[in-house]
């Protein structure tokens, strides 16, 4: 990341932030898609099939780098954004503002950096795999591939990771339900009839993605 | 009413600060804030010490000149009122005040409760203006301008430059302030022409001053006397994108 990113205006870094903000919100909703097929009763094979393809098609990985781009950049505009705002009230008011704002939206870089600690842990536990920088926890599948199902589920069986993940995955849903009304605004995209579609469907978003992920742990702990 | 206050006092730009505080009996509730300090500085004069420093002008809410973060809130209390607006009724007997100046970078404290708002202006001076030699005025009806642009940029001009969006904002973001005077102007045939390299300079000029960025929590917007809309702020991404993209 050269300096002269850092030279670019506070409104273009943040259209860069809301892009790739939109574009992981989409992502998202195709990892759900994936995870979702751990709940189907085939002993793994629908979500290894998912995971195999995922893992060698040469258009998923052509994505896979625009979509670590992605999120590396989003991260660091997003740290370098804060900073600045750090650095623009260097005295700090006494009393602690009682001004009116959606609450999660004064959370976001919190919100944000649990988020991040979550996809560190999260890739560890199986990106990682894949590319073999992490040992498997469970034996390989006959062709040498990791196998993540099994992975998962010894995983969401161990009832304090799944805690752990539920918790995380809902400060994700947190941080989402501002991020997608903000970014429709930062992109300039507000209008008196469409915004108030914009944040029900953002609302609906940010608690479609969690409960959906957390289906998982629910599924491996009860069912 | 009887009230404890608790004000900044800081002797110069360069003095470190301190809170103060003061004891005001009898106080009507008619009273406007403004009035009160006027009343507490008339008690400081009598008992030779130094007044507090504050800004005010018009004492109309139209100035844009009086500041104040009261208890929390730029402004104080009230809603869509400036401070000389703001009434003592607004407050109840034995009630504690913490007035605290503006705080942003670039708003310093010059001194107690004034701070340097200089910084908006040198936004305004790099294009927040049409360039026209100023004459006879024009017909009215020369240029059309229909009825839905000329009410939201009536409504973006309200804009007084206070400064309270920039003291609500837990970044110090200048956004909705830049936001109001790029719509005023953009929105109107007279102000397209140059709309392109204005919206330019004055987010390069905003900063460039060192204002922070706006993550979207429209405290802003909660805190304008003026009730300028967040709309503004979308239309002023708006126009920055389409201005870098074309
Ligand atoms: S003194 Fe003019 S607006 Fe308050």
């Amino acid at each position: 990341m050269n300096s002269s990113f850092l030279k670019f205006s506070s409104i273009t870094k943040k259209i860069w932030m809301a892009f790739l903000g939109l574009f992981l919100m989409l992502f998202l909703l195709v990892h759900l898609g994936i995870n979702l097929c751990l709940l189907r009763d085939d002993g793994g094979k629908w979500f290894n099939d998912a995971s195999h393809f995922m893992g060698t098609n040469y258009l998923v990985k052509i994505f896979e780098i625009i979509l670590f781009g992605g999120f590396f950049l989003h991260v660091f505009l997003g740290i370098v954004l804060q900073v600045k705002n750090w650095m623009a009230r260097p005295v700090r008011y006494k009393v602690n503002s009682k001004s009116t704002t959606p609450f999660l939206s004064k959370y976001m870089i919190y919100t944000g950096v649990i988020v991040l600690i979550f996809i560190g842990i999260h890739l560890m536990n199986f990106f990682f795999i894949k590319i073999g920088w992490v040992e498997s926890p469970v034996d390989m599948l006959e062709g040498g591939e990791p196998d993540f199902y099994t992975a998962a589920e010894w995983l969401f069986t161990q009832p304090l990771y799944s805690i752990v993940y539920i918790l995380l995955i809902i400060v994700l849903g947190f941080h989402l339900n501002h991020a997608f009304q903000a970014a429709f605004q930062t992109l300039g995209l507000e209008h008196k009839k469409y915004t108030p579609a914009i944040k029900i469907a953002g609302t609906l978003y940010s608690i479609f993605i969690p409960f959906g992920f957390i289906l998982i742990p629910i599924y491996f702990l009860f069912i | 009413m009887d009230l404890t206050l608790n004000i900044w006092r800081q002797k110069d730009a360069k003095s470190k600060g301190r809170f103060v505080t003061y004891q005001l009996k009898n106080i009507s509730q008619n009273c406007s804030f403004l009035e009160m300090l006027d009343i507490l500085n008339e008690q400081l004069i009598m008992q030779n010490q130094e007044p507090v420093a504050f800004d005010h002008d018009c004492r109309e809410g139209i100035c844009g000149m009086c500041s104040l973060y009261i208890n929390g809130r730029p402004h104080g209390p009230d809603d869509a009122v400036t401070t000389c607006q703001l009434h003592m009724r607004k407050f109840k007997d034995g009630d504690t005040i913490v007035v605290e100046p503006w705080r942003a970078r670039p708003f310093p404290v010059i001194k107690d409760l004034l701070v340097d708002r200089t910084a908006f202006d040198k936004i305004i001076q790099d294009g927040g203006y049409i360039s026209v030699n100023t004459g006879a005025a024009a017909e009215a009806n020369n240029i059309l301008v229909s009825k839905t642009s000329a009410e939201l940029s009536m409504d973006a001009a309200a804009c007084i430059g206070c400064g309270a969006c920039v003291a609500a904002c837990k970044n110090a973001s200048a956004m909705l302030f830049v936001s109001a005077k790029v719509s005023n102007l953009a929105l109107l045939p007279q102000g397209k022409i140059e709309a392109k390299s204005r919206v330019q300079k004055m987010v390069s000029k905003m900063d460039e001053l060192g204002f922070g960025n706006c993550t979207n929590t429209y405290a802003c917007e909660a805190e304008c006397p003026k009730l300028i809309s967040r709309s503004n702020i979308a239309r002023l991404n708006r126009e920055f994108f389409c201005a870098k993209i074309a």
